[in-house]
C-alpha cells in the first residue's frame, strides 16, 4: 500500500568528499537563473535517476544541493544544473566559467515515479525554478512517450522575465499550459496562479499520476485541488526542500518529522508527506 | 446554433448543475450563442455589463487598459469557464476589459432579463447567487495568491 | 575466554590503566575540572575523580565531597563520548586553487585506538543510538564507523542516580546491557575497595587475564547487583514512554509549546551535552591569498536561527517550534526514523538547561493538557 518513490540508482554514500568536475558550458536561463553544464575531470559521467540532486561545492565558498536538470537518457552527456543566484555559495557558482572546475557529490535522494506513472496519464506542475528538478522527469516521459497515457504540463511563474526554458517548451508534443502571475503590456498567454487551471483540467483520477514541483504555497493549493478531483494521496508526489549540509542523512538539518528530504525524499509521496506537510513551523 | 437547443448544454455544465429543469428553461431564455474573433473585445471596461458568459471554446483575457494604450492581462479565461458577474450587482458596468485571444465562442446571458426573472422567481435568484457567490470566492483567492508573489525568492518579500 | 565474574582489588587498578597502554588504547576516562566531572585523557588512576560526587537538579550541578574514595561515585557529568566518537569539529578536506582548477586532500587521519573508561549504561545506550544515525547501511559515516570500530569500552555500572536521572523509564540502566569489552561494578565499604569485572569481548578477556584478578564469590556478585538496584531505585525523575509518539504527534498544537517556548533561552546547551544529538554544520575558510581553503564539520544545534534556513528565512522562526523540533525528535519522530527513542534518559538536558526546563515535565504537562481537554470535552 505504501507508495514510496522509487529509489535512487547509483547513490554515492556517506562520503562528504566530493568529486572535481569541470565546467564544460554556463548556459544563461533568465535574469536571475542559468545552467552549468558540468563533466568529471576524470571517470566516466554520472548516471542519475529524473528527481535526484548533487551537492555542488564551490572553492571556499561552500556546498549546496541543486537538483539536476537535465534529460537522464542521454549517454555520456554532461551532467546539467539548473541553478537561481541566491546566496554566497550559488553566487560563486555564478562566477564560473568553462573549463574552471567544482567539487560535485551525488546523485543523491529519491526519485520521480516514472515506473509507477507508466500506461498512466501524467500531470506536470512546475512553478518557478521548481520546473527544473521536474525536467528530466519530462524529457524521460518524452523520450517513451508510447509507455504514457495523456500527457499535460503546467507551468507558473511570477512574471514572464521568469519562465525557464521557455525555447524548448513550445516544442514539446504534449499539453503544455503556461501562467504567469504579472503579466506585462507583452505578454499574450496566460495570466493567474496554477490552481484553477488544475480545477478545469479533465482528470481520470483513478488513472492519472502527478509530479509536482515548486513552492510549498503552491504545492498545497495544487494538490487541493488534485485531491478534489478525487486523485489519491500516494497518487500525487511532491518534492521538498529544506537546509541541507551532507546529503546523506547524518547532519540532521533537511530533517522534517519521519523524514530526511535528502536521504528519504526530495520526491515524496503526498501520503507520505502529507502529516508533516500540514505543520507549521516544523 | 438554434437557441431552443441550449437546455441540454446548460444542464449538463457544471456551472448549472442541479438546478431545476424549468429553471434551465427560464435562463435558456435569456441565452443565446455568439462568437468573437481573436483580437474582438467581448467589452470593455465601463460599458454596461448587459451580459454573463459561459465559454464554450477558445480563450479570453481580462485586461487593464495602461495610458499608453497597450494593456496588462490580470487573468485569463478558457473553456467551461464562467465569465462576468458585473450584470449581477449595480451600477452593471464592466470594471475591465475582455478580449478574445482566439476563435472564441460563447454562450452570451442577458443580465437584465436574467434579472427579472430572479426577481420574480427568488429560488432561481438564490440558486444563481450562490453559484456566482463561488465563482467571486475562487477568483478572490487566486487574486490573494498571485498577491503573494509565490515564487519570488523568499527575501524578496520580506 | 575468562567468561566469569572476576574481582580486580582497588589497588591493582592501575594495572589496568597500564594494560590498557601497553595495547596501544589511548585512554580516556572521568576527570575533575572547572568544578565538574568531564572526560579527558588519563595519564594515571590519580587523574579520577576519587572521592567526588554531584549534586544535580534542573539547572543545577555541583561537585560534593564524598565520605568515601569511590572512583566512579559520581553519575554523569556534562560531556559523553559523543566527543570522542563524533567530534565537535572535524576537518573534512582541504582544498587548493590554481588558475580556477582545485584539487581536493582527504584527510585520512590515523588515529590510535581509544578506550574508554567508566562508561554508564545510559551512555552505552546513547553510542547505540548514534550507531543508528552513523552507521545506517545507506548513510554510513565511514570516519565514525572506525573510530567506532577500533574502540573499546570500559563500563562501570551506576551505583549511584541522581535527580535528573530516568534511565529506568527508558529501559537504559542503570545495569548495563548492552556489549562493552569490560563491565565492572565498584564494591566499597570501610573494609574494602573492589571492582567485580567482566569481559564482553575476546578483547575485553585478554585484557582482563593480564591484570591481576580472581574469580569473584557469590556474595560478591549478589553485593554488586545490589549496589546497581540500590541505583536503580533513586531516580530522580520518570517519564511514561509507552504513548510518547502518538502523544506528541497528536499534540503539535498544543498551546503549551508557546510556555516551553518562551522559558527557553534557545542557548543550545541541551543539545551540546546530549549523547544522542548528532547533527552537524559545515564551516569554509579560505586563506588570505586565496589558495587554499578549508571544510570543517561541526555540531550544530536545531535550536540556532539558522538552523532551517532556507534562501530568504528560517523555517523555524519562533523559540516555540525549535523546542518542539527538539524535543519532538528525541522522544517522537526518532522513533518513526530509527526504530528506537532518541532519549536515553541521562538527564543532561534537564541539568545543564540555565533556566532548568525538564523535558519529563514537558510532556507531562502536555499529557496533563490533553486531560483537560477530554474533561472538557466531557462537560
Amino acid at each position: 500500500m505504501m507508495s514510496t518513490p522509487e529509489l535512487a540508482i547509483g547513490s554515492q554514500q556517506g562520503s562528504l568528499l566530493p568529486e572535481i568536475y569541470r565546467v564544460e558550458e554556463v548556459i544563461p536561463e533568465t535574469h536571475d537563473t542559468f545552467t552549468l553544464a558540468l563533466i568529471p575531470q576524470e571517470g566516466e559521467p554520472m548516471t542519475f535517476a529524473p528527481g535526484q540532486f548533487n551537492m555542488l561545492y564551490a572553492y571556499g565558498a561552500g556546498e549546496s544541493a541543486i537538483s539536476i536538470s537535465g534529460d537522464p537518457d542521454l549517454d555520456g552527456a554532461s551532467i546539467l544544473h539548473t541553478i537561481r543566484t541566491a546566496g554566497t555559495v550559488t553566487s560563486a557558482l555564478r562566477g564560473l566559467r568553462p573549463g574552471d572546475s567544482l567539487g560535485v557529490r551525488g546523485p543523491f535522494g529519491t526519485s520521480w515515479p516514472m515506473e509507477a506513472a507508466r500506461g498512466k496519464d501524467v500531470i506536470f506542475i512546475g512553478g518557478g525554478i521548481g520546473l527544473a528538478p521536474l525536467r528530466p522527469a519530462i524529457y524521460r516521459t518524452l523520450n517513451r512517450l508510447e509507455r504514457y497515457g495523456r500527457v499535460r504540463v503546467l507551468i507558473g511563474a511570477r512574471r514572464p522575465r521568469d519562465l525557464l526554458f521557455m525555447n524548448e517548451i513550445a516544442g514539446w508534443p504534449v499539453e503544455t499550459l503556461v501562467s504567469v502571475d504579472r503579466a506585462t503590456e507583452r505578454w499574450r498567454g496566460h495570466v493567474g496562479v496554477v490552481t484553477p487551471y488544475v480545477r478545469n483540467l479533465e482528470i481520470d483520477p483513478g488513472n492519472t499520476v502527478a509530479m509536482i514541483c515548486g513552492p510549498e504555497i503552491m504545492m498545497r493549493y495544487a494538490v487541493m485541488e488534485l485531491l478534489n478531483h478525487g486523485m489519491r494521496p500516494k497518487d500525487i508526489f511532491i518534492t521538498m526542500e529544506r537546509n541541507m549540509k551532507c546529503a546523506v542523512g547524518f547532519c540532521g538539518h533537511c530533517q522534517l518529522g519521519s523524514e530526511f528530504i535528502c536521504k528519504d525524499g526530495p520526491v515524496f509521496s503526498y501520503e507520505t508527506m502529507q502529516f508533516w506537510f500540514a505543520q507549521r513551523e516544523f | 446554433m438554434p437557441t431552443t437547443n441550449l437546455e441540454p448544454y446548460l444542464a449538463k455544465h457544471s456551472f448549472f448543475s442541479g438546478l431545476d429543469p424549468a429553471d434551465i428553461e427560464e435562463i435558456a431564455g435569456c441565452a443565446k450563442n455568439a462568437a468573437f474573433k481573436a483580437g474582438e473585445y467581448l467589452f470593455k471596461q465601463g460599458e454596461n455589463a448587459e451580459f454573463f458568459f459561459v465559454l464554450r471554446e477558445g480563450h479570453v483575457v481580462v485586461e487593464v487598459p495602461t495610458a499608453r494604450g497597450h494593456s496588462i492581462e490580470i487573468s485569463s479565461l478558457g473553456e467551461n469557464q464562467i465569465l462576468g458577474w458585473s450584470w449581477l450587482m449595480p451600477p452593471y458596468k464592466y470594471q475591465f476589459d475582455c478580449r478574445a485571444l482566439k476563435q472564441t465562442k460563447v454562450l452570451e446571458i442577458d443580465g437584465r432579463c436574467l434579472r427579472g426573472k430572479c426577481e420574480s422567481n427568488p429560488r432561481l435568484g438564490y440558486e444563481l447567487i450562490k453559484r456566482f457567490a463561488r465563482v467571486m470566492t475562487n477568483r478572490l483567492q487566486e487574486t490573494r495568491l498571485q498577491l503573494l508573489d509565490l515564487y519570488g525568492a523568499p527575501a524578496d518579500r520580506s | 575466554m575468562k567468561n566469569e565474574t572476576y574481582i580486580l582489588e582497588r589497588k591493582d587498578f592501575p594495572t589496568l590503566l597500564e594494560e590498557l597502554g601497553r595495547r596501544g588504547y589511548r585512554t580516556f576516562g572521568p576527570t575533575v575540572r572547572d568544578q565538574a566531572i568531564v572526560y579527558d585523557e588519563l595519564e594515571s588512576v590519580d587523574d579520577l575523580p576519587a572521592g567526588w560526587t554531584e549534586e544535580q537538579d534542573g539547572g543545577k550541578y555541583e561537585l560534593r565531597r564524598r565520605e568515601d574514595d569511590a572512583l566512579f561515585g559520581y553519575v554523569i557529568g556534562p560531556d559523553s563520548w559523543k566527543k570522542y566518537l563524533h567530534p565537535p569539529r572535524q576537518k573534512v578536506f582541504s582544498c587548493a586553487a590554481v588558475d580556477g582548477l582545485i584539487t581536493i586532500d582527504d584527510p585520512e587521519p590515523e588515529e590510535p585506538p581509544m578506550a574508554f573508561l567508566g562508561m554508564r549504561s545510559c551512555e552505552r545506550h546513547a553510542i547505540a543510538v548514534q550507531d543508528g544515525v552513523f552507521l545506517d547501511p545507506g548513510s554510513a559515516d565511514p570516519a565514525y564507523a572506525r573510530r567506532r570500530e577500533q574502540a573499546l569500552f570500559i563500563a562501570v555500572n551506576c551505583t549511584n542516580a541522581s535527580e535528573t536521572c530516568f534511565c529506568t523509564s527508558m529501559n537504559t540502566g542503570p545495569k548495563v546491557d548492552l556489549p562493552v569489552d569490560l563491565n565492572m561494578t565498584e564494591c566499597l565499604t570501610p573494609d574494602h575497595h573492589r571492582f567485580t569485572v567482566r569481559a564482553g569481548s575476546n578483547r575485553g578477556a585478554e585484557i582482563l587475564e593480564a591484570v591481576p584478578t580472581r574469580p569473584a564469590t557469590e556474595a560478591e556478585v549478589a553485593e554488586a547487583e545490589r549496589r546497581i538496584d540500590e541505583a536503580a531505585g533513586e531516580m530522580g525523575r520518570t517519564i511514561e514512554t509507552s504513548d510518547l509518539k502518538d502523544l506528541l504527534y497528536a499534540n503539535l498544537d498544543n498551546p503549551h509549546w508557546e510556555d516551553v517556548g518562551a522559558r527557553c533561552l534557545n542557548c543550545a546547551n541541551c543539545t551540546m551535552v546530549c549523547p544522542t544529538c548528532f547533527c552537524t554544520t559545515m564551516e569554509d575558510v579560505t586563506d588570505i591569498t586565496g589558495k587554499s581553503a578549508e571544510r570543517t564539520r561541526r555540531w550544530d544545534s536545531c535550536f540556532t536561527w539558522d538552523f532551517s534556513y532556507m534562501h530568504g528565512g528560517s523555517v523555524r522562526q519562533s523559540s516555540k517550534s525549535r523546542y518542539r523540533q527538539w524535543m519532538t525528535h528525541k522522544l517522537a519522530t526518532w522513533q518513526d526514523q530509527f526504530d528506537r527513542l532518541g532519549c536515553i534518559g541521562c538527564g543532561r538536558c534537564i541539568t545543564w538547561c540555565p533556566v532548568g526546563i525538564d523535558l519529563t515535565k514537558e510532556v507531562e504537562a502536555i499529557r496533563n493538557s490533553e486531560t483537560v481537554e477530554e474533561a472538557h470535552a466531557d462537560n
